[in-house]
Parts: structure tokens; C-alpha cells; sequence
């Protein structure tokens, strides 16, 4: 029946939406017929992109905490970025591209039921048993990595990404703000308990000791 | 200030975020109260010697290598690729049983019932948007002037007025030859006050279209222009339409449309200087 309509209307049919979209393919496709323009894509997009290869990976790498499910994201996300590319006349390429390593991330984290998303989480045995650890104490150890980077693997997501945007990429609230899809003004305040909870890791990791 | 607000601000004052003023309010807080001064040096010294002392994860050179190979061959199958299939094929290399098994049970019914009812909808859309046009009918050449205004609008608005940009008829003509299934007249009216400013592809009535691009003073003309059917109509017609001028006629090879928001004048004489040169002398 629908098809019999359709055959009998075909001549007639000028509805404004199925042509608003076939406009919509030919200007693609128009990119597409210009013979070197996907290569000339690509060398402008690794230009602007590739730079910022490190802060992708590093970014994924602390999300994930994994090697290889860092390198997959992140291949993952530049192919992304990649095909969204057009889209982006911004100056600010690096802030674009971790927005798309953290979706990304996130995307992988989720379908692995990794349940770390939010900061609720056993507070108890990680709080206990370190209120004699002084200030002066923690940083005596502060330049030991392999206690940070542990204490800080046990930090839920949102405040590894935080702290890794601040700390290791030096980027601004509002850069943050963006990257991480929330207020401006939520990001002092996450900034604040993300270094509170890694103090408080910290030294329960040196009272341990 | 007080001590709680000045805690609250704390980080936000060691990372340079706050505004001048608070700034300072906050600078005048550590001077006066010895308790937060002193938590805000240690908490500063904690905080630069944690952060300088993460580890910093490289990227591997291999990755760098292994992502330039995919996008070059991403610019080979790009017609075929979706980011969903890579996502899955990337995503599904570790730990394969656990994974799959992930992606396979309740996505796969969720995806079910997302087609049917996509399905659904797709046959809805089919009949109205077939039963719908009929009703309408006697709106056609409203419905393709609305069309044409939009494409007038859009070559204005999307910085895309032009494919090939050149007031030399000589070129255009035959760029845009190449491009079409037919050869539209481009005729160069400068010396009328017309001058042409290029060419563009389009798309409109179900089919790619010549736009030419004359220039009138400060406003633009779009001549959409694509072969003459059987059927249509060879009268000329004017249409005001959302203050848009548009004009058609036809001759025995095309079919014209100028849009454009110059007056209703100037575009009848743009009408005539096109057809005069156009026409076999």
C-alpha cells in the first residue's frame, strides 16, 4: 500500500524535508569531488592536531589507566576529530581535542561498568588512620611519583581528569570548564576537593607505610 | 571576609582564577588572619610539589604512527566507514570475551527496537510526505520559490557564494560544464551594471542546478538555471516573496530563476540584458 502510493505520487512529491537533506549530501559530496582535498584535509588536520598527541594520551592514559585502552582511545578520538574536523574553526585545538579524548574515554569507561564516575565511593578505608599525618610529612614524600601517581589512580574520574588538566596541561578554569562539560564555576570547587582527596590518599598511604 | 570564605576561595586564589577583587580581598584576609595564611602556604607548597611531581604519560612514537596510518586510511574508504563500527573494532581488542559479551546482549534488543521504531516512523513519513505535497498542490511555485530563497539566503549567509570566483565568463562557463549533465549560458553584463561575480553548484526541484552570481551595487543576484522540460512553464513570472524578488522565465533550452533583493526593476532589467546576450545574434 505505502509503496503503491508512493509510486503514484512520485512524480509529485517536493516536500521541503527530503530536499533540505539531499542539499545537505551534495554539498558534501561536492568536497568530495575535488580530487585532493581529503589529503590536503589530512595535512592540515595533523598540523593542528598532532601536536597535542601527548595531552591526548596523557589525558587518556590517567582516565583509563590502562596502556592499551589509552592508545585505543586515543587513536579512536583523533579519528573522531578527524571526521568532525570541518567543524572546528576554533584557535583552541587542544581544548577541542581532549574534549573528544575525554568523551571518548568516558564512552569506554562506561561499557566497562567502571563505576568510579562519581566521587561517591568508600570513604572509610580510605580516610581512616591518617589524621597523625602533618602537612610537612606529606610533602616530604611529595616528590615521590610512584606514591602519587597510586594515590591518584584511586581517585574517581572526574577528579583524575581535573587534576591532570590543571596540573599537567596548565589549562584554565574555563578551558576546564569546556573540556569537561561543566560550570565555570564548578571547577574551583572540584579542583579544590580532587586536591583535598589526594592529599588525604596520600597520606594514608604514608601512614601505611 | 571571614576564614570560611577565604578556605572556600583558596584554590581558586592560588590558581590566579579569581576576579581583582576578590583577589584582593582574599590577599588582605592572609595578611591579617596567621591561621589561613599559614594553611594557604602549605596548602600551596603541597599542591605545586604534588602536581609537578604526576607522572607525565608520553605518547608512544608508535601511536603517533599507528594513528596517521589509520586516517590515511580513513581518507581511502571514507565513503564506507562509520564511527560506530571503528568504535566497536577499536573498543572490542581487549579483552574480546568480556566485551562482547558487553556489547552484545541488551544493546543488540535495544537496537532492535530502535529500528523498528525508526521503521515505524520512516513509514509514517513516507505517506504523509506523499499525501501532503498533493494537498498542496496548487503551492508548487510557492514551494519552489521558498526553496529558491533559501539557497539565496544559505550562498549569503554560509560564506559560500561561489564554487569558482571570477567575473571572466570564460571560466566559468566551463567549470561549470564540467560539472553538470548540460552547458548553462554565462554571459558577463558588467558593462550593464551587472557584473559577474562567479559561479556555484545548487541543488533544487530534485536536481543539481547552475547558480550564477551577479553583482547589482551592494546586492548580490543568484540566476539558478537548469534545463527546460516538456513541461515547463514558459511564461515569465514575478514573485515577491519574504522581500526577496524573484523572477522566472524560460527559453527553449532553460528555465531561469533570479533571486535576489534588488528591486523588482532592476531585476527585469537584468531579465532583459541576459536574455538579449544569451539570445543568437
Amino acid at each position: 500500500m505505502a509503496l503503491q502510493l508512493k509510486a503514484e505520487h512520485a512524480s509529485e512529491t517536493e516536500d521541503l524535508e527530503s530536499t533540505a537533506k539531499i542539499v545537505k549530501f551534495v554539498v558534501v559530496k561536492k568536497r568530495k569531488g575535488e580530487d585532493h582535498a581529503p589529503r590536503e584535509d589530512l595535512l592540515s588536520f595533523e598540523a593542528v592536531m598532532l601536536p597535542h598527541l601527548d595531552a591526548a594520551h596523557n589525558l587518556a592514559r590517567w582516565l583509563l589507566r590502562n596502556e592499551q585502552d589509552a592508545q585505543d582511545v586515543v587513536q579512536e578520538a583523533y579519528l573522531r576529530a578527524f571526521k568532525a574536523f570541518a567543524g572546528f574553526h576554533g584557535s583552541n585545538g587542544r581544548a577541542w581535542l581532549l574534549t573528544i579524548v575525554r568523551n571518548t574515554s568516558y564512552t569506554l569507561l562506561k561499557k566497562n561498568r567502571v563505576v568510579d564516575l562519581t566521587t561517591t565511593f568508600d570513604e572509610e578505608i580510605h580516610t581512616a588512620g591518617h589524621e597523625s599525618v602533618s602537612p610537612a610529612t606529606i610533602l616530604e614524600h611529595s616528590e615521590n611519583a610512584e606514591l602519587i601517581r597510586e594515590a591518584m589512580d584511586e581517585l574517581p574520574a572526574e577528579f583524575r581528569e581535573i587534576l591532570a588538566l590543571r596540573h599537567q596541561e596548565g589549562l584554565s578554569y574555563k578551558e576546564i570548564a569546556d573540556i569537561a562539560q561543566i560550570p565555570p564555576g564548578t571547577v574551583m570547587s572540584r579542583l579544590a576537593r580532587a586536591r583535598a582527596k589526594l592529599k588525604e590518599y596520600l597520606a594514608a598511604r604514608i601512614g601505611k607505610e | 571576609m571571614n576564614c570560611e570564605e577565604a578556605i572556600k576561595l583558596m584554590d581558586g586564589y592560588l590558581d590566579g582564577e579569581l576576579d581583582p577583587i576578590t583577589s584582593q580581598t582574599i590577599e588582605q584576609h592572609l595578611r591579617d588572619c596567621r591561621n589561613c595564611e599559614q594553611a594557604y602556604d602549605t596548602h600551596r607548597a603541597l599542591v605545586r610539589a604534588i602536581g609537578s611531581a604526576v607522572p607525565y604519560y608520553k605518547a608512544p612514537a608508535e601511536l603517533r604512527e599507528r594513528i596517521q596510518s589509520s586516517l590515511r586510511e580513513e581518507i581511502v574508504e571514507r565513503p564506507t566507514r562509520n564511527v560506530v563500527r571503528d568504535v566497536r573494532q577499536v573498543f572490542r581488542r581487549n579483552q574480546p570475551e568480556l566485551r562482547t559479551s558487553l556489547w552484545g546482549t541488551p544493546w543488540n534488543w535495544l537496537g532492535l527496537a530502535g529500528l523498528g521504531l525508526a521503521a515505524a516512523i520512516i513509514f509514517a513519513a513516507i505517506i504523509t510526505l506523499n499525501l501532503v505535497p498533493r494537498l498542496q498542490r496548487p503551492g508548487a511555485d510557492q514551494f519552489l520559490a521558498t526553496q529558491l530563497i533559501a539557497s539565496h539566503v544559505r550562498s549569503l549567509m554560509a560564506n559560500h557564494l561561489t564554487d569558482v570566483a571570477s567575473s571572466d565568463q570564460h571560466t566559468v562557463k566551463p567549470w561549470l560544464d564540467a560539472k553538470l549533465d548540460f552547458a548553462p549560458p554565462v554571459v558577463d553584463l558588467s558593462s550593464e551594471g551587472f557584473p559577474l561575480v562567479g559561479g556555484r553548484l545548487d541543488y533544487l526541484d530534485n536536481r543539481p542546478v547552475a547558480a550564477l552570481i551577479y553583482q547589482r551595487r551592494k546586492h548580490f543576484i543568484n540566476l539558478f538555471v537548469w534545463p527546460a522540460t516538456s513541461d515547463s512553464a514558459k511564461t515569465t513570472k514575478a514573485i515577491t516573496h519574504q522581500g526577496y524578488q524573484l523572477l522566472h522565465w524560460a527559453d527553449p533550452d532553460f528555465n531561469y530563476w533570479a533571486v535576489s533583493d534588488v528591486n523588482a526593476n532592476d531585476l527585469q532589467t537584468f531579465k532583459h540584458l541576459f536574455e538579449e546576450q544569451v539570445a543568437p545574434h
